[in-house]
């Protein structure tokens, strides 16, 4: 009847969070003691177990993820959604004879991926523009696969695939052929955002563009002391309205985790991407991130 | 106020008396006070402060983490204690009335999702209410042994392959037999989350495990006539104020003839048999599977109510053979 969160079942590892404070020298590389241990939220667990408890967290929100969003962000997940898709402004152009690769990670409920596809069609009237939705969770696939069958367009559809994948490996995807790879409010649930850096440079083709929303440190004094009374009090209505406390806190402390705007240029550049920049939407509560693999 | 003070107040002042000047006079001040504290200076003292203007120095690393950290903590640090067992999410009296009210409206609206009645179960389960349920619980010995061993009903526990094949006249083999009928799982039992006490915690988990057993008992369905028939014996028996609202207000949302037969039937039957049978939270269940059921019920003082599935089916046959009669006589 309920789905009770698997990762309810981790063991506190308080020591390796000491020992983790010693050797990391940056927030986003969290690995310590030769990679044993890696960040969950707040806890230390070890690195093998992080993708079954992320994997966890979502199965249980997986069916109210858009809700949740809304609750979250108060509804403005679709203006940055928005922004998101015009700024990038993907698609065919009518002078053009190739169609473009999209590639979508950690975009298992689908909105982006339908919402690009859909600007394409809208603006540069591109039917022929190919999409891979990648997700590491099926039950978040299985969410975008239901919508794209109730809004009865991109289903059975030859453009696009669902795929069960890891993004930090993406072991189906050959290298050097996507033109765009987006990644929404999922690269902060990697393993080792890196390494999904790195597969992204990989699976880019040359000149295709690397394109992430995620949540980051808000520039604003007063806007950042709304956000964090907000942010201690959302498990607690989760917990009352969704039934479901663990993983918003999980959600609430894996956005504190994020490194910030710089730092995450600087991880992309290490990635081998040129031309990296970043935009703050709404005070820096999320930044869009870009680069080009050249 | 200000106006009379600065007026009257000192001699050098009398050239100010007009109300403009006042107003930009206070604005003017509050502004200044206002830009010493959040002004661009401030701003970029605190920047030099944090090691963010010039050259990241070696400290920034470091005084960043620290930051970060402080934040966590205070993310962390919203619940009033640390949880006392596994999903347990302790909260302040504040938001317990907010669970209180919040559950108690969706309840009233959506009384079939089952999460909103459980909520508010474990809102209104007072800890005066549970530990007046412990106490009767540690005054008898087989209650005693059920908060020490805290056994957990779930169908691994329960093995059903064996209770099928037990005697036709035990317990186990009528609850086995009640469950298919109904089409339900022991498991189905959601977990405690916001009681506090763990033992309290544990009673009230007891207590909601039960609830089939006591459906199997009295072979009860779980169709809601039964389930409010259930409530009002847990209600009048244990005491759980849950109970007690459920079995009172559900009916009103009922047929007037669902309505009449738990009124004038189920009702009498549960408040009678519930005050004078033994406090069945005392009841290891697990151990009286393989008893014969009537001898059980006789222990225990409880006498069977009326089949209500026999009735409704009686009343439906009763209604359909009314219908033939007159449909044939239109034709």
């Amino acid at each position: 009847m309920l789905k009770v969160a698997s990762f309810k079942n981790y063991v506190n590892f308080a020591n390796a969070k000491t020992i983790g404070r010693l050797f990391s020298s940056n927030n986003a590389l969290n690995k310590v003691d030769g990679g044993k241990f890696t960040d969950f939220g707040s806890k230390m667990v070890p690195l093998a177990e992080k993708q079954k408890l992320v994997g966890g967290v979502f199965s249980s929100v997986a069916s109210k993820y858009d809700i949740m969003n809304d609750v979250m962000s108060l509804g403005i997940h679709r203006c940055w959604k928005d922004h998101f898709i015009n700024k990038l402004d993907a698609g065919k152009r009518p002078n053009s004879d190739t169609p473009l690769s999209f590639i979508d990670v950690a975009g298992g409920s689908g909105d982006i991926a339908f919402g690009l596809l859909d600007h394409a069609e809208e603006k540069f009237h591109d039917t022929q523009s190919t999409m891979d939705i990648i997700d590491i969770n099926p039950d978040m696939l299985k969410e975008g696969e239901k919508r794209a069958l109730e809004q009865n367009k991109y289903y059975n559809n030859p453009r696009v695939r669902f795929m069960i994948q890891n993004g930090e490996v993406l072991d189906a995807i050959e290298s050097n052929s996507k033109d765009i790879y987006t990644v929404s409010f999922g690269i902060r649930n990697f393993t080792d955002i890196q390494a999904g850096l790195n597969t992204a440079h990989r699976v880019l083709k040359p000149g295709g563009i690397f394109y992430c929303l995620e949540f980051s440190k808000i520039e604003n004094g007063l806007v950042d002391f709304g956000y964090q009374q907000w942010a201690k009090v959302l498990p607690f209505m989760g917990s009352v309205i969704a039934n479901d406390y663990d993983s918003y806190q999980y959600l609430v402390e894996s956005i504190e985790r994020f490194p910030d705007q710089e730092t995450f240029k600087y991880m992309i550049e290490k990635a081998g991407f040129q031309s990296v920049g970043y935009e703050n939407l709404t005070f820096g509560t999320c930044a869009i991130h870009w680069g080009i693999k050249v | 106020m200000l106006l009379r003070l600065t007026f009257l107040s000192s001699k050098l002042d009398r050239c100010l008396h007009n109300r403009a000047q006042q107003r930009h006079i206070f604005i003017a001040t509050a502004l200044t006070i206002g830009s010493f504290l959040f002004g661009k200076d401030a701003r970029l003292a605190d920047m030099m402060d944090r090691g963010e203007l010039h050259d990241k120095n070696v400290e920034y690393e470091l005084k960043r983490q620290e930051r970060i950290d402080a934040r966590l903590k205070t993310l962390q640090s919203t619940r009033p204690m640390k949880p006392m067992y596994k999903g347990h999410v302790p909260l302040t009296a504040i938001e317990k009335m907010i669970l209180f009210t919040v559950s108690g409206v969706r309840s009233f609206f959506h009384p079939e999702n089952g999460i909103n009645i459980v909520q508010l179960g474990e809102s209104t389960a007072l800890p005066f209410v549970l530990e007046n349920l412990k106490q009767t619980m540690l005054s008898d010995e087989t209650g005693r042994r059920i908060l020490r061993e805290k056994p957990n009903v779930t169908t691994d526990q329960l093995d059903m392959g064996k209770l099928s094949k037990l005697p036709k006249n035990t317990f186990g083999y009528r609850f086995f037999k009640w469950l298919e009928k109904e089409g339900v799982s022991p498991d189905t039992r959601a977990p405690v989350t916001y009681i506090d006490d763990p033992v309290h915690a544990y009673i009230f988990k007891r207590y909601r495990q039960c609830h089939d057993f006591y459906h199997s008992l009295n072979d009860l369905p779980i169709i809601i006539e039964g389930e409010i028939t259930v409530k009002a014996l847990e209600a009048a028996n244990l005491g759980i104020p849950m109970a007690a609202l459920g079995a009172l207000l559900a009916p009103l949302r009922l047929k007037s003839v669902q309505r009449d037969r738990l009124y004038d039937i189920y009702l009498p039957w549960a408040v009678k048999t519930g005050l004078s049978c033994k406090p069945l939270i005392n009841v290891y269940w697990e151990e009286l599977l393989e008893k014969d059921i009537d001898k059980l019920k006789k222990e225990l003082g409880i006498t069977a109510p009326p089949d209500l599935r026999e009735i409704r089916k009686e009343r439906a046959q009763k209604r359909k053979q009314l219908k033939l009669r007159y449909e044939n006589f239109d034709q």
